[in-house]
């Protein structure tokens, strides 16, 4: 079976952010970027594949030259291969239209990916790939069995749970609870690090969205902080529903 | 300008998010002008009626044969893009819910149309539409643009919200019947479950959650007995569901779900950067942490400095005695 892992770099979760000198960013000084969480679960559910069905795993990003550090984390855990498409801050319809290309250059029985990516939480990338490349798409699979080109899953939904049967090829993106991604060995860190990245040209498209500012939230919160007497929660009861009127 | 809001359903209703959709599409319409319809798939006609409570009144309702009673991302996308395209649809507003953020990245690329997901707030300038949407969890919020002529939007759900109108505007409910053959199913849903008895974090108005804080999975019972008598649904911490106490349906946060809930009861919950990510955009935030330095007070518009064991059962029988008077 051969795999396409796609993932995207993005700000540790535990990130303050602050807006950069452009107004549009955020400032990257003292960031410590990541392998997005979503996409550990993808390349993971790529590695136990190949390893109950052979075959191979590439492990694709769309970004600057900087993103080799994911793909290297990505060849870490096991990846056979890794891929750069080298276009700095893509937006999510250029990543799509590019993966796309990317897939259509080689053949995939099935394209991985993470639910959303971190940074813009879009959920957006999985389905336009599985649009512009005709393929059938699960999105948010959170369990599933792939065997003999026949695949079924589950997935949460608003209030519920979807059971879905589809075929390979197929695109899909994985959330949490499909495995525990592996740590990665220092062996196999170090070894990553010599290993090849092959370096591609991007698809000329035009991004769709323009930031045209970035600021962070003023969220007015009231900051009453009471005690835990009962006239305390009873003034909290008042409060919620005569000042908030919540209840 | 045509303006169209999707209207998902759920079971066989309209999901709540559907008439957040006609309020947006109103809003799109106050700021540029223009002509507002609704779009469904394969929804009943009292349902549909509800939405004139919400001032539509245009509707085009896609059926057929292979639509009845169930969901294929591939065939909804197909059906919805026809709907769209019979129209002449310049903008297409879908609820950021499961549904809307798979069909909406689909019907947008057939479209030819610009995409932009989780919306909270559209302005405009010089007659283009500006979008507000949060990124990075929530700790910042950009103002973007979609440079394309036809633009697709999900809209995160609970902020666009309205009250159904005493009377209901004259609304016109239009059917067609897509091109579709069941080779367009290239997913097949084999069951849909819905969560029953059990309100669901993502659909409720008040929800309170619990985390590591309440000492013991048994102690949920105190969460439990609170969420009932406030008709909430039950969340929890990722420290919780990772320690299997909890499902993780019930998680709140980054890798869990992101809700907005009217109201927000966090108990036991230190208030992480990953655990605000899912619940900051809440209306109203209530803490009750026995630590008064904990991050969640910083966010909290009310307080309870004090032991969640002993708070809990305290607040629950004052609340059930001035809710059940009332
Ligand atoms: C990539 C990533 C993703 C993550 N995603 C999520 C996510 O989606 N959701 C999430 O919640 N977390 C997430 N986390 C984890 C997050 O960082 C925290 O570890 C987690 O939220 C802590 O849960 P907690 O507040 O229940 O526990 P703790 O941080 O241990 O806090 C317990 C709190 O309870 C208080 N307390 C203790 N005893 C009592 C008592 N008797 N009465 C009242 N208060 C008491 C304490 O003062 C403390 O504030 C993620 C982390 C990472 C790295
Ligand atoms: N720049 C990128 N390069 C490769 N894959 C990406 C990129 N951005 C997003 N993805 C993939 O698409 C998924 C959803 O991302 P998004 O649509 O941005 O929320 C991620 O989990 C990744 O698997």
């Amino acid at each position: 079976m051969n795999i396409l892992v796609c993932v995207s770099r993005v700000p540790d979760t535990a990130t303050k952010v602050k807006v950069a000198d452009d107004g549009k960013s955020i400032a990257t000084q003292n960031v410590k970027f990541i392998l997005n969480p979503y996409d550990e679960f993808a390349v993971e559910e790529g590695l136990r594949l190949r390893e109950q069905h052979g075959g191979s795993v590439t492990v694709l990003t769309v970004g600057g030259q900087e993103s080799t550090d994911i793909l290297r984390t990505a060849l870490a855990m096991g990846a056979d291969k890794a891929a750069l498409i080298q276009l700095v801050n893509p937006d999510s319809y250029q990543v799509a239209v590019n993966i796309a290309q990317y897939a259509r250059n080689h053949s995939f029985d099935l394209i991985l990916f993470g639910r959303q990516s971190i940074d813009f939480d879009s959920f957006q990338v999985p389905p336009m790939v599985a649009q512009l490349l005709d393929l059938p798409c699960l999105t948010i699979v959170s369990q599933w069995s792939v065997t003999n080109g026949t695949v079924k899953a589950e997935r949460d939904i608003e209030g519920g749970k979807e059971e879905f049967e589809t075929a390979l090829p197929l695109v899909a993106s994985v959330q949490k609870g499909i495995n525990e991604p592996r740590y990665p060995k220092l062996p196999d860190i170090i070894k990553a690090k010599s290993k090849p990245i092959e370096t591609i040209e991007p698809v000329a498209v035009e991004p769709q969205l323009e930031i045209l500012s970035m600021e962070i939230p003023q969220t007015e919160r009231r900051h009453v902080i009471l005690g835990d007497s009962d006239e305390d929660l009873e003034k909290l009861i008042q409060l919620l529903r005569e000042e908030a009127k919540v209840i | 300008m045509k303006i169209a809001a999707f209207l998902p359903k759920l079971g066989d209703k309209l999901h709540k998010t559907a008439y957040e959709a006609i309020t947006a599409a109103h809003q799109v319409q106050a700021l540029i002008g223009g002509d507002v319809v609704g779009l469904a798939i394969d929804v009943d006609q009292q349902q549909l009626e509800r939405t004139a409570h919400y001032g539509l009144t245009r509707l085009i309702v896609a059926e057929h044969p292979l639509l009845a009673n169930t969901y294929s991302p591939s065939a909804f996308a197909k059906v919805l893009h026809q709907l769209a395209s019979s129209q002449g649809i310049d903008i297409l507003i879908l609820p950021n819910i499961t549904y809307g953020k798979e069909l909406g990245p689909r019907v947008a690329v057939t479209f030819e149309a610009g995409y932009i997901a989780d919306v909270i707030g559209i302005e405009s300038q010089n007659g283009e539409l500006i979008f507000r949407k949060p990124v990075y969890a929530g700790k910042a919020i950009i103002a973007a643009q979609l440079k394309t002529a036809k633009k697709v939007f999900t809209i995160r759900p609970n902020i666009f919200t309205a009250k159904a109108a005493e009377t209901a505007a004259s609304l016109n409910i239009e059917t067609f019947t897509p091109e579709l053959s069941e080779a367009d199913f290239r997913e097949k849903r084999l069951s849909i479950t819905r969560s029953t008895g059990k309100l669901d974090v993502a659909e409720a108005d008040i929800v309170v959650s619990g985390g590591r804080g309440l000492k013991a999975p048994e102690n949920f019972k105190l969460i439990e007995e609170l969420a009932e008598v406030l008709g909430a649904a039950v969340g929890a911490s990722r420290a919780v569901v990772d320690a299997g106490w909890r499902p993780h349906s019930e998680q709140v946060g980054q890798t869990g779900k992101t809700i907005s809930p009217n109201l927000y009861i966090a108990v036991g919950i230190s208030g992480a950067v990953q655990h605000l990510a899912g619940m900051s955009s809440s209306k109203v935030i209530v803490a009750i942490n026995k630590d008064k330095d904990a991050p969640i007070f910083q966010v909290a518009d009310y307080g309870i400095v004090g032991d969640a064991l002993d708070v809990l059962p305290r607040l629950t029988a004052k609340l059930k005695e001035v809710l059940h008077k009332s």
